[in-house]
């Protein structure tokens, strides 16, 4: 038998008197991360035009191809697309994924809908991935949205009622960040009174926007003062422009400049210090711990999976499994009997048909037979006859030259004679 | 491609924040014969009193009629990292008369550790971190006899490294001379190998060709000879972890 005993259960701190040396698996987990690289999603909410693709580029410093879309989709599609940038020795394999069409239709009411399948889809294809029973999770291309950055168009009044109802169909599957494109249309008093009517609006309307953390005290501090400034004012370019005697990223206007990375015009920075420079492996975690899981739980109840049998004992997912296998073999043995019963019963049928022919076939031959016998008889029977017919001819024959033999003898001799008396 | 400084590194920084404020769990677990010296060489690994030694006077001296299982659970901190350390001993392990199938009730703990994990993780409404008591390493103690593997050595370590990391060690090696050592050493890898016998570090799991050079140097050292000493000596006016007998002091690190 065997025992497990359990000392301390309260645990016990112990003091090391020497250097051990496992301060390093921080750095042993952070070096394997490295090596696999890591996943980053982005989806970009917001009307065609709005400045999705720019802002993507002014971000991460790059071009990602993509030529601007039009504005007469039929409906709103997801346009993803994959990147590998890297940067000292981190490898980020970074997905963009654009709505296309977005605010473009006549009628909006499932507009929402096609961004929530996204979402939804790549939840469903890492539970299923996780479900396997040979699974690889460790090399799993994760492509979960960890970030959604809704594009709120600058109109200085307050949110439209799409921006409302898509936010909130949203706000459960994914952290949202949401955020003021082309800001630079928007005067700075204004700017302000926008700010607060947008956020007193996803109060009162309770959409949950992703809350930056405050609870590690290294990030607790930024992220509060970040969170004052949300959602974020920004403006996006990759133009260069002269500045001073540097070159800066900026818009460049007959009335002035508009520098992307100058605080004083733009919130850019604060969102680039937000999303990736503080709070990135927070997002993914997010995602992972927060809206994967409800997502998870959701589909699982959904199926038919408990936790806890109606006699609240805990029954493990398992025995749930072996009860649908047992009923799903259960009903597939029934079927299978089907199969096999009407099989059999149609080659019962199949059988008597063919007796039946048979029958016939044997009936036929028999009545061939007959009739092949009785035609021979007829033949024969004439054959006799013929022969018959034929003797007596053969003897009438034999009989008429006797006669016509002593005919002629006769008259011979009657000549005979007659010579006789001419001498 | 990126034409400037974008900050993704960041993300680095931000990991090991959060991972050291999760903290780590780590379960070892010691086989061997008693006497060997497992008790005193967790200490030494340690560099604490994390396991109480069997061979004071007052702790029950006696071995098990079977192979029983007992952990112990510490929590230790360096530099801002903490780690909840498991060891789990393993008293009565080979060392009764009759031996047979006294890996039975290892193998079914480990797999139990396995088991609850798995309880764990297929839960509709789960634990953000669930809780680690899957047995990562499993130290087995060779005795330093100088010429091969034993059955029991060989039938153990087979059997186990299917399941669990196995790293074998030579227990005791102050009893070897070196040149002894590395004969000892030659021949427990060629036993290795002829029985298919897979230990830590394995080489289906190399990664790429960086780790895969750093686990051959690794393969070529296996089993280590390792001398457990927990006592501090005073060796050229340093202090050092040793042990001291009469022909010299043997020193730990």
């Amino acid at each position: 038998p065997v025992k497990t005993l359990l000392q301390n259960d309260d645990l016990r701190n112990l003091s090391l008197s020497g250097h051990v040396g496992f301060d390093s698996l921080p750095d042993q987990l952070v070096n394997k991360s490295t090596s696999q690289g890591f996943c980053f999603n982005i989806l970009c909410v917001g009307e065609t035009g709005i400045g999705k693709s720019t802002l993507m580029d002014t971000l991460f410093n790059t071009k990602f191809e993509s030529e601007p879309a039009t504005h007469n989709e039929p409906g709103v599609r997801l346009k993803a697309r994959s990147y590998e940038l890297q940067e000292s020795n981190v490898r980020l394999k970074l997905t963009i994924v654009d709505t296309v069409g977005f605010g473009d239709q006549i009628n909006k009411d499932e507009s929402y809908k096609p961004i929530v399948e996204y979402i939804d889809a790549q939840f469903e294809a890492y539970l299923q991935e996780e479900l396997k029973i040979k699974r690889s999770l460790f090399n799993y291309h994760d492509t979960r949205i960890h970030a959604c950055l809704y594009f709120i168009a600058p109109t200085g009044h307050s949110l439209k009622s799409l921006d409302l109802v898509t936010m909130k169909k949203l706000d459960s599957k994914v952290n949202i960040i949401p955020i003021i494109a082309k800001a630079d249309t928007i005067a700075k008093n204004e700017l302000h009174k926008f700010k607060s009517k947008i956020m007193s609006e996803l109060v009162s309307n309770g959409v949950q926007i992703y809350q930056f953390p405050t609870d590690e005290e290294t990030v607790a501090e930024i992220n509060a003062t970040m969170s004052v400034h949300l959602p974020f004012a920004v403006v996006g370019s990759t133009e260069e422009v002269k500045i001073g005697n540097k070159m800066a990223k900026a818009r460049q206007y007959p009335w002035g400049v508009v520098q992307v990375e100058n605080e004083n015009h733009c919130d850019f920075v604060k969102l680039r210090e937000m999303l990736i420079r503080v709070n990135m492996e927070d997002l993914r975690e997010q995602t992972h711990s927060r809206h994967y899981e409800l997502y998870r739980r959701c589909k699982l109840e959904e199926m038919g999976f408990k936790d806890t049998d109606p006699d609240s004992k805990p029954f493990s997912l398992q025995e749930t499994y072996e009860a649908k296998r047992n009923e799903f073999l259960g009903e597939l043995q029934k079927k299978e009997d089907e199969m096999r019963q009407m099989f059999v019963m149609r080659v019962k049928e199949k059988e008597a048909e063919l007796k039946e022919a048979e029958k016939d076939l044997h009936e036929k031959f028999d009545h061939l037979k007959r009739t092949h016998q009785e035609e021979k008889k007829k033949v024969e029977d004439k054959k006799k006859e013929l022969e018959e017919e034929l003797n007596n001819f053969q003897k009438k024959k034999a009989a008429a030259q006797l006669l016509q033999s002593q005919a002629q003898q006769a008259g011979s001799q009657q000549t005979k004679k007659d010579k006789d008396k001419k001498k | 491609q990126l034409f400037g400084y974008v900050g993704i590194e960041a993300v680095l920084e931000q990991m090991k924040i959060k991972t050291m404020k999760m903290g780590f769990e780590f379960n070892i677990m010691v086989v061997g014969q008693s006497g060997l010296g497992k008790s005193t060489m967790v200490n030494t690994l340690f560099k604490s009193k994390v396991s109480p030694k069997s061979s004071q006077p007052g702790q029950e001296g006696r071995i098990p009629q079977t192979v029983q299982l007992q952990s112990i659970t510490h929590v230790i901190e360096e530099k801002g990292v903490k780690m909840k350390l498991t060891v789990t001993d393993t008293p009565g392990f080979g060392d009764q008369i009759n031996n047979e199938n006294c890996w039975d009730p290892i193998i079914k703990y480990i797999n139990e550790q396995y088991e609850r994990y798995l309880r764990e993780e297929i839960l509709i409404a789960r634990k953000r971190k669930i809780p680690d008591t899957r047995v990562h390493g499993c130290v087995y103690f060779v005795p330093p006899t100088g010429h091969w593997l034993r059955p029991l050595d060989l039938e153990f370590m087979r059997r186990l490294s299917k399941i669990v990391n196995v790293v074998p060690v030579i227990a005791k090696a102050d009893t070897l001379t070196l040149e002894e050592r590395a004969e000892f050493k030659q021949r427990i890898q060629e036993d290795l190998k002829t029985h298919a016998i897979s230990v830590y570090p394995q080489e289906d799991f190399d990664q790429d060709p960086d780790d895969r050079a750093l686990n051959d140097r690794i393969r070529e050292k296996i089993p280590f000879a390792v001398v457990g000493a927990d006592q501090e000596h005073q060796v050229n006016g340093k202090r050092v972890l040793g042990r001291k007998t009469k022909w010299g002091i043997i020193e730990g690190e």
